[in-house]
């Protein structure tokens, strides 16, 4: 090989490197640009919201609009808080829980059972199709079915059912999966000393995947505590703190809503979206702590 | 669910027939009432469309650093957790900080003279969507089997060799998968785009004009809609749960096909 040769190569390799460099830098670049939103958007909330942060913020209920412009052009703090918001949020997740975890729990344990079989894999799909659907849909149908029918007018119910319809898929989808990551000779040891089928499952199957049905559960409800779209169709809001499932109820997301379309209410949308949001990233970091220790 | 929405909207298209889809007209005059989807498929399309090519290059060079470049390390685990927590910012967090963050930026950037908008709503329907985009082609570009990598490398191809010849083919249609997986979640977006989109009831003319979405419609105009109108939310309800529905099958088809 001569030198001039020995150069040609050289360049075009360099080329090459120089290029393999190159689009390194990029994917870099772009990924910290990909993940930069989510220190702006704590930055902001955190920077806006952490002055209205108080106790009052959390035991009282809303202000008027007559109040918080008071306060505003007196340029104090906005009096009162998201108590009604706050205890809304709570007793709709509950609701929706108690509806959504029996069913998508003992659903999971049907299909790790029957694996292959049709009627499971029509139900799989179906729960696919259901975790699919967008949240203002399963508003709409929690709608004519709850607020039409059942309780004949906006309510807590209502938006709970919207919710558990949520939560759904993921809880069944998680419970199939731990399920099957047990080893099946522990399912085999229960039912060889004699044990009936029911107390396999509440004895041995529930126990040893109790960490991967939390983690599911508690995904679940990160994703429908932030929630607005559904309860704008069946919960309403009030402005009160309600605990009659049958009547209109708020929720924190709604709080947000209506503060957002009040001008006046402005200094509350920051501090109720820190609030959401604390407790929507720690649920999300406690369930995703869950899952990595399992494994 | 599917037959209560069918139910619901029974009204609608029995007054509109198939107008009601291609009609672009949506008057809720007393005495004149007029209802056609048209405006609220095309916003959502279009918006929802604009969020996939924008989320495009960021997410997949992020599921490149955490799935090929940085694959296994700590510094990929904790951008992977950061990933993961835009997917848990509620969207109606995400349409706050469209509104008082972005939009004042494109008003300084002279997009449209109030800053609302299709371009706006992509924005953030492109942020929104990342982690979901991400999570998927970087689970599969993960997948790729390393003695194929490997093996283009003892040949002595560069990184970039290797991902072009290698793991992008290998992983493709998985990727487009989760990119269309993406699009059937941005397609049901309401909050955010609600709050950004600028709620004008007519097929958006420019992309920085403003528009509507169907998502977004049903939010808006539910509260006071009562008779035909209602019944013509429903029905778009029922419109956007189909379209949804398949392009979720269709992305779950191709992963199924990949397994």
């Amino acid at each position: 090989m001569n030198a001039l040769q020995a150069t040609t190569y050289q360049d075009k390799s360099s080329g090459r490197i120089w290029k393999d460099k190159f689009i390194q830098g990029l994917v870099i670049f772009l990924s910290v640009v990909t993940i930069s939103p989510i220190a702006l958007i704590i930055y902001k909330l955190f920077v806006e919201g952490y002055k209205q942060i108080s106790l009052g913020f959390i035991i009282e209920n809303t202000p008027d609009t007559f109040a918080a412009m008071t306060a505003v052009a007196n340029d104090e703090r906005i009096p009162g808080g998201i108590a009604n918001g706050l205890v809304g949020t709570l007793l709709m997740i509950v609701l929706a829980s108690a509806i959504a975890i029996p069913v998508g729990v003992l659903t999971g344990i049907y299909l790790y059972e029957n694996q292959g079989k049709m009627m499971a894999n029509l139900i799989r799909n179906i729960s696919d199709i259901l975790q699919g659907v967008p949240s203002i849909v399963l508003g709409l149908i929690s709608y004519l079915w709850i607020v039409k029918h059942v309780t004949m007018g906006f309510s807590a119910l209502a938006g709970s059912v919207s919710l558990a319809i949520m939560m759904l898929p993921m809880i069944v989808r998680s419970t199939e999966e731990t399920l099957k990551m047990i080893p099946i000779t522990l399912k085999e040891a229960a039912l060889a000393l004699g044990a009936p089928y029911y107390k396999v499952i509440l004895k041995v199957l529930i126990p040893t995947g109790y960490s991967g049905l939390l983690t599911g559960i508690l995904l679940g409800i990160s994703r429908i505590l932030g929630e607005t779209a559904p309860l704008m169709l069946t919960a309403l809001g009030s402005s009160t703190i309600n605990l009659d499932v049958t009547k209109p109820t708020s929720a924190v997301p709604l709080l947000i809503w209506e503060f957002y379309n009040d001008p006046n209410m402005i200094g509350l949308i920051w501090s109720s979206s820190l609030l959401l949001m604390a407790f929507v990233l720690t649920l999300n970091i406690v369930s995703k702590q869950f899952a990595a220790k399992r494994r | 669910m599917v037959f209560s929405l069918v139910g619901g909207a029974i009204p609608s298209f029995k007054a509109f027939g198939l107008k009601f889809i291609v009609s672009g007209d949506w008057d809720p005059t007393e005495g004149r009432e007029v209802y056609g989807a048209l405006p609220f498929i095309a916003g959502t399309l279009l918006t929802s469309f604009a969020a996939l090519l924008i989320s495009l290059p960021l997410s997949f060079s992020t599921s490149l650093f955490l799935g090929e470049y940085y694959k296994g390390t700590r510094v990929a685990r904790i951008l992977g957790m950061l990933v993961d927590l835009l997917a848990g910012i509620p969207s109606i967090v995400y349409g706050l900080w469209g509104f008082y963050v972005l939009r004042p930026l494109m008003i300084d950037l002279g997009f449209g003279g109030q800053g609302f908008g299709i371009f706006t709503a992509s924005l953030i329907l492109a942020i929104m969507i990342i982690p979901y985009a991400t999570s998927l082609s970087n689970e599969i570009i993960a997948m790729v089997p390393n003695d194929l990598k490997e093996a283009a490398y003892s040949l002595g191809a560069t990184r970039l060799e290797v991902i072009q010849t290698v793991t992008i083919p290998t992983a493709r249609s998985g990727i487009v998968a989760g990119y269309i997986l993406s699009f059937g979640r941005a397609l049901g977006e309401t909050m955010a785009v609600t709050m950004l989109i600028g709620n004008t009831n007519r097929v958006p003319d420019s992309f920085f004009g403003t528009g509507n979405t169907m998502a977004s419609v049903i939010a808006n105009q539910f509260g006071e809609a009562d008779g035909l109108k209602l019944s013509s939310l429903i029905a778009i309800g029922l419109l956007l749960f189909l379209i949804t529905g398949i392009v979720n099958g269709v992305g779950k088809l191709i992963i199924k096909k990949m397994t």
